[in-house]
C-alpha cells in the first residue's frame, strides 16, 4: 500500500511502529499534490514549509519514544472558510482574496494540539454557497472519479482531496449538505455533526443557525477520530455544548447491535426526481441491514416538499445579515471614492453571482412588509419539520436515505439554473434545519460514479450513526 | 414577476451596485425563486411557533473579558486603510 492511500488509523500505526517517518508521510502527500492537483484543482493553497516543519516536530517526539496522539503527524487539508493563523483564508471569494487569518479557529487549535500536519486550504463554492464548487470565485474543482463532473459542494475541494489521496483526511463545513453531498459524489465519508457539537469559532459565518464543521475521511472510523478531536464546549461559540458522560465520544463505549436496530425510511424520499440507480443502491443497502437482523420501518416526513423553500429562505436571510460585514472597510477588497461608494462598489466587484443572488433574496425576505410572509413563515415551517423528525424518531433509532437524489452531475449542467441546483439539497438540508447529526457513506456506484447513503441520528448520537456506518462498511 | 424597481430597491438595501445586465438577470431569477418559495403559503402555521435556531439557548454573564492586544493589532492590520492603530473610514458627510 502506498503511503498516500493510508487511513488515519493505518498511518498512525505505521508511525508508531516506525515503518515510516512523519516527514516521509507528509512528503508522500506533498508529492502526490504536486502530481495530481493540476487536473483536480482541489487546493487553493498548499503550505509546504509549514507542513514539513510540523512533520519534523512529530518525528522528533517519536524519536524520543514519546507517546503520540492518534492524529499526530497525520496530513490534513482544511476547507478555506476555516481560519488558520497567519495563512490566507479566502472563502474562495475575491472579496477576501488577500485576507490573512489573525487567529486559529477553535477546531484548528484543537487539531494543532494533537500534532496534525496541515497541508493546505481547499476550494469551495464562494462563502460555501453552492453544491458543485463551480461557484468558487477562483476556479472549479473536478471530481477525481470523472474529471468532466463536479465533486459536489460546497466542500468540493476537501472531498476531492480525500478521494484523490491528496490528504489523509479533511475538514469541511455543512450548512445544508456541504459535507455530505460532496462526500457522496466523490465516494468518501462525510460527517455533519449535531448543531452544537463542534465550535464554529473561526469558521467564516454563512448561516449561523445551520452551519457546522465536520470531517471528510476515507472511513467511518477516521471520521470518529477527527470528530472526537474537534468537538466539545467552547466559550467562544455560545451554541457549542459539552457532551455528557452518557453521550461520551469514546469509540468503544457505544457498541451498536444491528439486531435491535430500527431503521426508519421516509416514504416521501422515494417518489419522484430520484435517479433510478441511486434508489437501487439505497434499497440494496437497506436489504443488507435487513439480512443482518435490523428492522426496517416506513416513516413519514410530510413536510418534505417544503424543505427547500424553508431552508433557502432561512439560509439566505441569515447570509444577508452575516455578509453585511464585507463592507470594504474592515477587511478585504475595497474600492470607491465616498463612504457609500465603498460599500456599493467593493461588494459589486468582490462578490460573485450566487453570493449576490442569495444576499439579495435574503435582504428581500427580511425587508419591511415581507418579513412575516417569508422569513418568519419559514421559521414556523421549520418547527413543523422538526416535529416531523421527532415523530419519526419515536419509531426509528436511525433514518436511512440517499445523500443526494443524483450522482455527480456534469460541470456546467446546473450552474446557470440556481433553482435546479437548490433542489439537490432535498435530503440533506432538513438535517441542518433540525440540527441533527448525519453521515454520508459510500454505498455503491452507477458506472464509475459513487452513490452515498445518508444515516441520520438523534441529536448528539454521532457515535451511533458512525458505528452503524462501520457495520455497513465491514459487511 | 417582481419589477425592476423592486430589484433596484433590494440591491440598494443590500449595498450592492448592479449593472444593467445583472439587473435584468436578477429580476428573472429572483422572480422564479420567489415563485417557488410561495409554496410555503399553503402551510398552516397558525398554531406553530418559529424556531430560530435548533440548539439550546445559552447565555453568559454580561461581563467584559480582556482581549489579547496582539489580536486587536492584527485585526486593524487587516483593514484596507488604517492610521495610528485605528481603522480609517471615509468621511460620513
Amino acid at each position: 500500500m502506498e503511503l498516500h492511500e493510508l487511513t488515519i488509523v493505518q498511518a498512525h500505526q505505521g508511525l508508531e511502529k516506525k515503518d515510516f517517518s512523519t516527514l516521509e508521510l507528509t512528503k508522500a502527500f506533498l508529492n502526490r499534490i504536486e502530481k495530481k492537483n493540476k487536473e483536480i484543482s482541489a487546493f487553493l493553497a498548499v503550505n509546504r514549509e509549514a507542513a514539513i516543519s510540523q512533520a519534523k516536530k512529530v518525528d522528533d517526539l517519536i524519536s524520543k519514544n514519546k507517546n503520540i496522539s492518534i492524529l499526530a503527524g497525520i496530513p490534513l487539508a482544511i476547507k478555506d472558510n476555516i481560519l488558520i493563523e497567519g495563512q490566507k483564508t479566502t472563502c474562495a471569494s475575491k472579496i477576501l482574496k488577500d485576507y490573512i487569518a489573525p487567529y486559529d479557529a477553535t477546531c484548528i487549535k484543537k487539531l494543532k494540539g494533537q500534532g496534525v500536519v496541515i497541508l493546505g486550504k481547499t476550494n469551495l463554492d464562494e462563502f460555501a454557497m453552492g453544491a458543485s464548487t463551480e461557484y468558487s470565485g477562483f476556479f472549479p474543482t473536478k471530481n477525481p472519479q470523472d474529471l468532466t463532473r463536479v465533486p459536489g459542494g460546497s466542500s468540493g475541494g476537501s472531498a476531492a482531496a480525500v478521494a484523490a489521496d491528496l490528504c489523509c483526511a479533511a475538514l469541511g463545513s455543512d450548512t445544508g449538505g456541504s459535507i455530505r453531498q460532496p462526500a457522496s459524489f466523490c465516494g468518501v465519508v462525510g460527517l455533519k455533526p449535531t448543531y452544537g457539537s463542534v465550535s464554529r469559532y473561526g469558521l467564516v459565518a454563512f448561516a449561523s443557525s445551520l452551519d457546522q464543521i465536520g470531517p471528510i475521511t476515507k472511513t467511518a472510523e477516521d471520521a470518529q477520530i477527527v470528530f472526537q478531536a474537534i468537538s466539545g464546549k467552547d466559550l467562544l461559540d455560545s451554541t457549542s455544548v459539552e457532551l455528557s458522560e452518557t453521550r461520551s465520544l469514546s469509540v468503544d463505549r457505544e457498541r451498536v447491535s444491528v439486531k435491535s436496530l430500527k431503521i426508519g425510511v421516509p416514504k416521501e424520499y422515494f417518489v419522484e426526481g430520484i435517479e433510478p440507480e441511486v434508489e437501487k443502491v439505497i434499497k440494496n443497502a437497506l436489504k443488507k441491514f435487513e439480512n443482518l437482523g435490523a428492522k426496517i420501518e416506513e416513516i413519514s416526513l410530510p413536510c418534505t416538499k417544503y424543505v427547500i423553500p424553508t431552508y433557502y429562505l432561512i439560509c439566505m436571510s441569515e447570509a444577508s445579515a452575516n455578509l453585511a460585514r464585507y463592507d470594504g472597510i474592515k477587511y478585504g477588497y475595497s474600492k470607491g471614492k465616498s463612504l457609500l461608494d465603498v460599500y456599493f462598489e467593493s461588494r459589486a466587484e468582490g462578490f460573485g453571482q450566487e453570493v449576490k443572488r442569495r444576499i439579495m433574496l435574503g435582504t428581500y425576505a427580511l425587508s419591511a412588509g415581507y418579513y412575516d410572509a417569508y422569513y418568519l413563515k419559514a421559521q414556523k415551517v421549520r418547527t413543523k419539520i422538526i416535529e416531523d423528525f421527532n415523530r419519526a424518531f419515536e419509531k426509528a433509532d436511525v433514518i436511512f436515505s440517499p445523500t443526494s437524489p443524483t450522482s455527480a452531475f456534469k460541470i456546467g449542467e446546473k450552474s446557470t439554473d440556481p433553482l435546479a441546483m437548490y433542489l439537490g439539497d432535498i435530503f440533506t438540508a432538513p438535517v441542518n434545519l433540525v440540527g441533527l447529526p448525519a453521515v454520508s457513506v459510500p454505498a455503491g456506484f452507477t458506472g464509475k460514479l459513487p452513490i452515498g447513503l445518508q444515516i441520520i441520528g438523534k441529536p448528539f448520537e454521532e457515535n451511533k450513526i458512525l458505528e452503524v456506518a462501520k457495520i455497513y462498511g465491514s459487511n | 414577476m417582481i419589477s425592476k424597481r423592486e430589484v433596484q430597491h433590494i440591491a440598494k438595501l443590500a449595498r450592492i451596485k448592479l449593472s444593467e445586465s445583472e439587473l435584468k438577470k436578477f429580476q428573472k431569477e429572483i422572480s422564479a425563486i420567489l415563485d417557488y418559495f410561495n409554496l410555503l403559503k399553503e402551510v398552516d402555521v397558525s398554531k406553530t411557533k418559529p424556531t430560530f435556531y435548533p440548539g439550546l439557548s445559552i447565555m453568559r454573564e454580561d461581563k467584559a473579558e480582556p482581549q489579547l492586544t496582539n489580536i486587536a493589532n492584527k485585526l486593524v492590520e487587516a483593514a484596507p486603510e488604517k492610521k495610528n492603530g485605528y481603522i480609517r473610514v471615509k468621511a460620513v458627510f
